[in-house]
C-alpha cells in the first residue's frame, strides 16, 4: 500500500483536532498535571542554576569568597531538585502517553467496527492500516517527546526573557528585535517551502504508483523478460524524485543555519553593546557574564520551537486523520424489534410494547385498547400479514387497521417491495425490485458481474441501506429490526473464506462463540468437514495460519459452511460459495450444503448453473432488474437469457 | 553495526557530498566554539582593560563568524540533502533491481504490500533519519572533542572535572542502551501482533459484520492493544532514563566547575572571563552528548527500516543461472519431458506439491491438464518455463535441461499465460508490445484476432485505448484475451494457458482454441476447469494430489479413469439430464461440440 509519506502534511482544522486531542489527554489529567508541575520545576531549576554564575562572580569580584560554599551548595540543591523532577516527569509522561494512545487505539478500532461496509468499499485496507501504524505512531511519539519539551521550552523561553529583562532591559531589547526577525524569517520560509514540497510529493506519488503496479505484476514481468525495461522506467522516476527531494530538503535545511546566524549576530551585538555599557560602568561584569550565557540559551528554545512545531503539526495531521475516521458516520441501526428465544430451536421477533407491525412492515403505535376479538382475525385478513407477518396477537392502530403485536414467530419469510438501491447517489444498481421468498424456499440469482446479485443479498442483512421501497423479514421492515438480531438470524457464506488466526475449532466457533465442543463437531459433521478435520495433525486443535494457507480452498470452504451450521440461522445466504472450487470438489461439498440448506430459506448466488438447478425459483438479473424468473424447467422453455447461458452461448463474467 | 556499513556502501557518488557536508558542519561547529573565546577576550581585555578597540574588533569578528557559519550552513544544507536523497535513490534503485532478479519463489516469500512498503516508506524513513541525523551526528562528536580541547587548553585543572564525569555518564548511558535494545525488539513484535489483528479484522470485515462479531473483535484487539501498551511503557520508561542521567552529569559538572573555578579565582589562578567561557563549554559539551544519544535513538528507529530493506537486498535469487558462455541460447523445438520430478515450494514444506512426475510431450502436441484445486496443475506448467526449479528430477524442453538454457531465451520460447494475469497502465499497444517490443500494428492486430480480442478492441479505443492501473478498464474476459494476444506475440515454441479463458464464453473459447490449433509447430498446454476446453487434445493429463493419475485421450480416460469420469459427470450431468428430457432444446453437450 502506498504509505502516507506526506512530509509536511498540515492539519486542516487545527482547533478542532487540538480540542479532541486535549480531550483524550484529559483521560490522563492527573498525570499530565504532575508532568506540567515537575517540568516547570525542572525548567526553573535549570534557569536558576545557570543564573547562579552571577552571584558567584559578583561575590568574588566584591571580595566575599566566604559566600562561595553557600552559593555552591544552593546551586547543587537546586540542580538536584531539577534532576529529580526530570526523573519524575519523564517516567510519568511515558505512562500518561501510553494511556492516551491506548485509549485512542481502542476507540478507533471500536469505531471502525461500527462503520458501514460502504466505508470499506471506498477505503483501501492499507489506508485503514496506516491509521494504526503511521498516524497513531506519530501521535504517540509527539506525546512521548513533545508535551514535556513544549512546556519546558515555553518556560525556558519566558523565564530566560524575564531574567534577561531583569539583568539588563536595554540589552534585552536587542535580543527581542533579533527574535522578531527570526520569527518573521521562519514564517516566510515556511510559506515558501510549500512549492518545493508539493513537487516532491508529486514525484513520490508517481514513483509509489509505479512501484505498486509493477511489484503487483512482478510475475508477469518475469514471464515476459521485461526486467530491463522496467528498471529503465523506474530509474527515470527515481531520479525525478531524487532531484525534487533534494530541492525540497535543501530548502528545509536552510532554516537551521539561518536561525544560527541570527543568533550569533544577536550575541555579537549584545556583547559589544554590553561591553561598551560595562566600560562606562552602566552594568557590572558579573551581570554581563551571565547575561551572555543567557542570550545563547535564549536562542535554543526558539530553535526547539521550530523543530517541535513541525513535529507537532505532523502529529496533529495524523491525529486529524484518526479523528476524521472516528467521526465517520457509523452504521445506522434504530431497529427496536428484537429476537427472543421461544423454545429449544425456535425464535420469535419481539415487537416493542405499545407498537404493532402494519402493512409493509411499518412499525406503528397501537391505539390503546387492543380489542380482544382481533386475535381471532385470520392472519391472512390482517394487513400486516400481507407482507408476511404471522401474528399471534393483534391490535388496532390509530387509523383502525389491524397490526401484529407481541411476538411474531421467526420463519424466514423475505420480501422485496419496489426496492431501489445505489451504492453511490444517483446511480441505481437495483431498480424497482420485487421478489419474495417463502419460508424454506431456495431462491437462486444468476447474472453477470455487476448485475446486482450480491447487492440483493447485502440488502437483506442491511450491509447497505436501501434508497426506496421496503424489505420485510417475517413481515417486519428490516429497518425496524435491531441490526445485531437481524444479522444473527441470517447465515452467510461468502466466496472468500476468511479464516482467523486460531484453531480449527475457534474458526468454526466464530459462528457461535459459546458453542460447545459437541456442537462444533456436529456442525462440522453436518458440513461434511469432520472427516478432513480429523485427519489434520491436531484435529480440531490444528492452528490455522493467517489466511488458512495450510488448508485447500475446498477445505476452507467447508469450514465456512460449518461456521454457518453452528450458527444455525433460519435464513441462509450463499454468495458464490463454491465458485472458487473445481466441479469435482464442489460435488463433494454439495452433500454438506444440501444438508445445511434443508428447511431454511436460502438465497444463493451461483457462478455455475449446475448448482442452481433445483432451486424453487431462479432469478436472472441484468442491470439491476430481474429479466427472467421461474424454475429451471420454466426458464429453459422460455428460450431466453437463461437458456443462452445454459447452452454456453454466453458466459457469466 | 552491519546496517550502518550497508548504508555507507550505498552512498556511491554522494560520498563526496557526505564528506563536504561533514566538513562544512565541522567548520561551522568550530566557529561556534570560537565565539566563547572571543567573548572571553571582550570581557577580560576589553572591559577590564577598558579597551574599546578590542571590544569592537572582537565584535566584528563575531559578526564575520556569523556570516561564515551562515555560508557553511547553506552549503551543508545542500550537501546533506544531496546525500540523503541520493542515498535513498540508490537504495531504492538497488532494491528495485534486486526485485527484478527475484525468481517466483522469492516473490512468494513477500507479500506485495510488504515489498511496496520496503521500496517506499522504509526508504523515506531512512532518508529522514539521514537528513535529520546528519548534522547532529557530525556536530555532536566535533563539539565534544573541540569543547574538551578548548576547555583543557583554557584550564587543565578545571577540565579535570570532565574526565571524572564523562566516563561515568558513558557507562550509565551504555547500561541504559544495553537494557533498551532487546526491549525495542519485543516492542516491534507487539506492534506486529497489533497490525496483524487489525489486518485480519479488516479483510474479514464482511464475515465480522455478518456474524455480529464486532464485540468479539474488540476483545481480540483489546488484548493486543493492552500488550502493546504494557511493552511500550516498559521500553520507553527505560529509554527516557537517559534524560535525568544527562542532567545529573551536566549539573554535577556545572556545580563542580563553579566551586572549583570560584576557588581558583579566589586564589588568582583563573579570571572571571575564563570562568564564564568555561561554563558555556560545560553547556556545549553536555548538549553534545545529548545530541549524540538522540542521533542514536533516531538511527535505532530507522534501523528496522534498514534491516527490512536489507532483507530484500540480501535475498538470494532462487534460480541458479548457468555460466553465460555455457548457456544454451536457443530452444530447438517444443518437446517437453518430465523425468521423476518432485516439487515443493519451500524446502521446509512437509509434503511435495508434485510427486514423481514422468511425462513426455512431443513437439507440436496439444495437451490438456485437468485436476482439482490444489492438485498441482499450475505448479507443473510453471516448471516448464523455469519459474521454479524442481526439488528433484529434471524438466527438459527441446531435449535440454531447462537449467542449461539462458533464462530469457527459455522464457521467450516458452510463453505462459498466467492464471492471475495483469495488464498495466498505458495503451493497449504498450501492453501488447510486452510480447514483442518492435511489433508493427498489423502484427498486434493479427495476434488480437487469434485471441479473439479484435471483437471488442474497437469498443475500448483500439490499440490506442488507455488502461488504468492494473489494466483497469476491461472486463475479466477481455483481459484474458488481451493477455493471450500478448503471449502470442512472443511467437513461442511452447504455449501454456493456465486457466486463462475461464471468463470467456464457451463459443469464444472454442474459437480461440481453433485459432491456436492452426499455429503449426507450437506445443500447446492448456489447464482448464471445463472439460470441453481440453476434450479433443492429443493428450489429457489428470492430476490428483500432485501425481499423474492418468494420461490419455478423452475416449481412453472416459473409459478407464475414475476421476475423469467424475469430473465429466459433474459437468455433463445437467446436459445429459437435458438430453434425456423431451424438451426441444439441443443438448448442451451437443451444442458445444457443434460450436467447434
Amino acid at each position: 500500500m502506498p504509505a502516507k509519506t506526506t512530509a509536511r502534511a498540515r492539519p486542516k482544522n487545527l482547533r478542532h483536532t487540538l480540542a479532541r486531542l486535549l480531550a483524550y489527554m484529559g483521560h490522563a489529567k492527573l498525570s499530565l498535571l504532575v508532568v506540567a508541575v515537575l517540568v516547570s520545576i525542572s525548567a526553573v531549576a535549570n534557569l536558576v542554576g545557570t543564573y547562579m554564575v552571577r552571584p558567584v562572580v559578583n561575590a568574588l569580584e566584591q571580595g566575599r569568597p566566604e559566600d562561595l560554599p553557600g552559593l555552591c551548595i544552593f546551586t547543587a540543591v537546586v540542580y538536584a531538585l531539577g534532576m529529580l523532577s526530570a526523573l519524575g516527569y519523564t517516567q510519568t509522561m511515558v505512562r500518561a502517553a501510553q494511556k492516551v494512545v491506548y485509549d485512542i487505539r481502542r476507540d478507533l478500532f471500536s469505531h471502525i467496527q461500527r462503520l458501514p461496509l460502504s466505508y470499506f468499499d471506498r477505503t483501501r485496507t492499507g489506508d485503514v492500516m496506516s491509521f494504526f501504524t503511521n498516524d497513531v505512531d506519530t501521535v504517540a511519539e509527539a506525546l512521548n517527546n513533545s508535551f514535556a519539551n513544549l512546556v519546558q521550552a515555553l518556560i525556558q523561553m519566558v523565564g530566560t526573557m524575564i531574567i534577561l529583562f531583569v539583568l539588563n532591559w536595554q540589552l534585552t531589547l536587542i535580543t527581542v528585535v533579533c527574535d522578531i526577525i527570526l520569527a518573521c524569517y521562519i514564517k516566510y520560509s515556511g510559506s515558501r517551502s510549500g512549492r518545493f514540497f508539493a513537487a516532491q510529493q508529486n514525484a513520490l506519488g508517481s514513483l509509489d504508483g509505479y512501484v505498486e503496479e509493477m511489484v503487483s505484476g512482478q510475475k508477469v514481468v518475469k514471464v515476459f523478460n521485461h526486467e530491463a525495461a522496467n528498471v529503465a522506467e523506474f530509474t527515470e522516476r527515481n531520479e525525478e524524485l531524487r532531484v525534487a527531494g533534494t530541492s525540497a530538503q535543501s530548502y528545509a535545511a536552510t532554516m537551521v543555519p539561518a536561525t544560527v546566524c541570527i543568533g550569533y549576530a544577536n550575541y555579537a551585538i549584545v556583547a559589544v553593546v554590553g561591553a561598551v555599557l560595562a566600560i562606562n560602568g552602566m552594568v557590572d561584569v558579573g551581570a554581563l557574564a551571565s547575561y551572555v550565557v543567557f542570550v545563547r540559551q535564549a536562542a535554543m528554545p526558539i530553535n526547539q520551537f521550530t523543530s517541535l512545531g513541525n513535529f507537532l503539526l505532523n502529529a496533529l495531521a495524523g491525529a486529524e486523520r484518526l479523528f476524521g475516521a472516528m467521526e465517520m458516520e457509523p452504521e445506522v441501526d434504530g431497529g427496536t424489534v428484537t429476537l427472543v428465544p421461544t423454545g429449544e430451536r425456535s425464535w420469535a421477533w419481539k415487537i416493542p410494547d405499545g407498537m404493532g407491525v402494519g402493512a409493509y412492515g411499518k412499525l406503528v403505535p397501537v391505539d390503546g385498547d387492543a380489542a380482544a376479538g382481533d386475535a381471532a382475525v385470520v392472519p391472512a385478513d390482517v394487513p400486516a400479514s400481507a407482507s408476511g407477518a404471522l401474528a399471534q396477537s393483534t391490535a388496532r392502530a390509530a387509523d383502525g387497521t389491524v397490526v401484529a403485536t407481541g411476538l411474531i414467530p421467526l420463519r424466514g419469510d423475505v420480501r422485496f417491495h419496489d426496492v431501489d438501491f445505489g451504492y453511490v447517489p444517483d446511480t441505481l444498481v437495483l431498480k424497482n425490485l420485487n421478489l419474495f421468498a417463502k419460508p424454506g424456499q431456495k431462491i437462486a440469482f444468476v447474472g453477470s458481474t455487476g448485475a446486482g446479485k450480491t447487492t440483493i443479498t447485502n440488502l437483506i442483512n442491511r450491509f447497505y441501506e436501501i434508497d426506496g421501497g421496503e424489505i420485510t423479514y417475517d413481515g417486519i421492515d428490516v429497518r425496524n429490526i435491531a441490526k445485531a438480531d437481524l444479522r444473527r438470524s441470517l447465515g452467510i457464506v461468502l466466496q472468500e473464506t476468511h479464516l482467523f488466526t486460531g484453531t480449527i475449532a475457534d474458526n468454526i466457533r466464530f459462528g457461535k462463540l459459546d458453542a460447545t465442543d459437541e456442537e462444533v463437531r456436529a456442525a462440522a459433521e453436518a458440513a461434511c468437514a469432520d472427516s478432513f478435520i480429523r485427519r489434520l495433525p491436531q484435529g480440531y486443535d490444528t492452528m490455522v495460519t493467517a489466511d488458512g494457507a495450510n488448508l485447500s480452498q475446498g477445505q476452507r470452504q467447508l469450514l465456512a459452511i460449518a461456521r454457518v451450521a453452528v450458527a444455525d440461522p433460519p435464513v441462509l445466504i450463499l454468495d458464490e460459495a463454491t465458485s472458487s472450487i473445481d466441479t469435482r470438489t464442489e460435488k463433494l461439498i454439495e452433500r454438506g450444503m444440501d444438508r445445511i440448506m434443508e428447511g431454511r430459506t436460502t438465497f444463493m448466488i451461483a457462478h455455475r448453473l449446475s448448482t442452481v438447478r433445483n432451486a424453487d425459483a431462479i432469478m436472472v438479473l441484468e442491470h439491476g432488474k430481474i429479466i427472467e424468473r421461474g424454475t429451471h424447467e420454466q426458464l429453459l422453455a422460455l428460450h431466453g437469457e437463461y437458456w443462452e447461458l445454459y447452452q454456453g452461448l454466453k458466459e457469466l463474467d | 553495526m552491519p546496517e550502518l556499513r550497508r548504508l555507507l556502501s550505498y552512498m556511491g557518488p554522494y560520498r563526496r557530498d557526505a564528506l563536504l557536508g561533514a566538513l562544512a558542519v565541522t567548520l561551522e561547529t568550530s566557529i561556534e566554539l570560537i565565539i566563547p573565546l572571543l567573548m572571553a577576550r571582550i570581557i577580560d581585555e576589553g572591559i577590564v582593560e577598558r579597551d574599546l578597540g578590542i571590544v569592537f574588533s572582537q565584535g566584528a569578528l563575531m559578526l564575520v563568524c556569523a556570516l561564515v557559519s551562515l555560508a557553511l550552513g547553506l552549503a551543508y544544507a545542500r550537501f546533506a540533502a544531496r546525500v540523503a536523497m541520493g542515498l535513498g535513490a540508490n537504495l531504492r534503485q538497488a532494491e528495485y533491481e534486486k526485485i527484478q532478479t527475484f525468481a517466483f519463489g522469492n516473490i512468494d516469500r513477500y507479500q506485495t504490500s510488504s515489498l511496496v512498503t520496503r521500496l517506499t516508506t522504509d526508504i523515506t524513513v531512512i532518508q529522514n533519519a539521514v537528513s535529520n541525523g546528519f548534522r547532529p551526528m557530525i556536530r555532536g562528536p566535533v563539539i565534544l572533542l573541540m569543547g574538551l580541547f578548548y576547555a583543557c587548553s583554557m584550564n587543565m585543572e578545571l577540565a579535570g572535572v570532565f574526565f571524572v564525569v564523562l566516563p561515568a555518564l558513558a557507562v550509565a548511558l551504555g547500561l541504559i542502551t544495553f537494557r533498551v535494545l532487546p526491549l525495542y525488539r519485543t516492542l516491534q513484535a507487539s506492534m506486529d501482533d497489533l497490525n496483524g489483528a487489525v489486518q485480519e479484522d479488516l479483510t474479514a470485515m464482511r464475515a465480522v459484520k455478518a456474524y455480529v462479531r464486532e464485540d468479539h473483535e474488540r476483545n481480540v484487539f483489546a488484548h493486543v492493544n493492552g500488550a502493546l501498551g504494557k511493552r511500550s511503557t516498559t521500553t520507553f520508561s527505560t529509554a527516557v532514563l537517559n534524560v535525568p542521567m544527562h542532567q545529573l552529569a551536566m549539573y554535577t559538572t556545572a556545580t563542580l566547575v563553579l566551586w572549583i573555578g570560584g576557588n581558583m579565582i579566589v586564589a588568582g589562578r583563573l579570571t572571571v572571563g575564563e570562568l564564564t567561557s568555561f561554563m558555556s563549554y560545560v553547556l556545549q559539551i553536555m548538549n553534545s552528548l545529548m545530541m549524540i544519544s538522540n542521533v542514536f535513538l533516531l538511527l535505532t528507529r530507522a534501523l528496522t527500516s534498514v534491516r527490512r530493506v536489507g532483507e530484500v537486498l540480501d535475498e538470494k535469487p532462487e534460480l541458479a543461472l548457468p555460466a553465460p558462455d555455457r548457456a544454451i541460447a536457443a530452444v530447438p523445438d517444443g518437446s517437453i519431458e518430465f523425468r521423476h520430478v518432485d516439487f515443493k515450494y519451500s524446502a521446509g514444506a512437509e509434503s511435495n506439491v508434485l510427486d514423481d512426475i514422468d511425462l513426455t510431450i512431443p513437439a507440436g502436441a496439444t495437451v490438456g491438464i485437468l485436476g482439482g484445486t490444489g492438485s498441482g496443475k499450475s505448479s507443473l506448467v510453471q516448471l516448464i518455463c523455469r519459474l521454479y526449479d524442481p526439488s528433484a528430477g529434471t524438466v527438459l524442453v527441446g531435449g535440454h535441461d531447462v537449467r542449461d538454457y539462458d533464462l530469457p531465451a527459455l522464457r521467450d520460447a516458452v510463453g505462459i499465460v498466467l492464471q492471475n494475469n495483469v495488464l498495466f497502465s498505458g495503451t493497449i499497444r504498450d501492453n501488447l508490445r510486452w510480447g514483442a517490443p518492435e511489433a508493427a500494428d498489423s502484427e498486434l492486430l493479427h495476434a488480437c484476432e487469434l485471441a479473439c480480442a479484435d471483437e471488442f478492441l474497437g469498443r475500448i479505443g483500439g490499440l490506442d485505448g488507455v488502461l488504468g492501473q492494473g489494466g483497469a478498464g476491461v472486463s475479466g474476459g477481455q483481459k484474458q484475451r488481451l493477455c493471450i494476444a500478448r503471449t502470442l506475440l512472443k511467437h513461442p515454441r511452447v504455449m501454456i494457458f493456465d486457466d486463462s479463458t475461464s471468463a470467456v464464453d464457451m463459443a469464444t473459447d472454442a474459437k480461440i482454441r481453433a485459432n491456436l490449433a492452426s499455429l503449426s509447430d507450437v506445443t500447446c498446454i492448456t489447464i482448464a476447469q471445463r472439460i470441453t476446453s481440453v476434450m479433443d487434445a492429443d493428450l489429457i493429463v489428470v492430476l490428483n494430489d500432485g501425481r499423474v493419475h492418468a494420461c490419455g485421450t478423452h475416449d481412453e480416460l472416459l473409459a478407464h479413469d475414475t476421476i475423469y469420469q467424475e469430473i465429466y459427470a459433474s459437468q455433463m450431468e445437467h446436459a445429459q439430464a437435458e438430453a434425456a428430457a423431451p424438451a426441444d432444446t439441443p443438448a448442451a453437450e451437443g451444442g458445444e461440440r457443434d460450436a467447434r
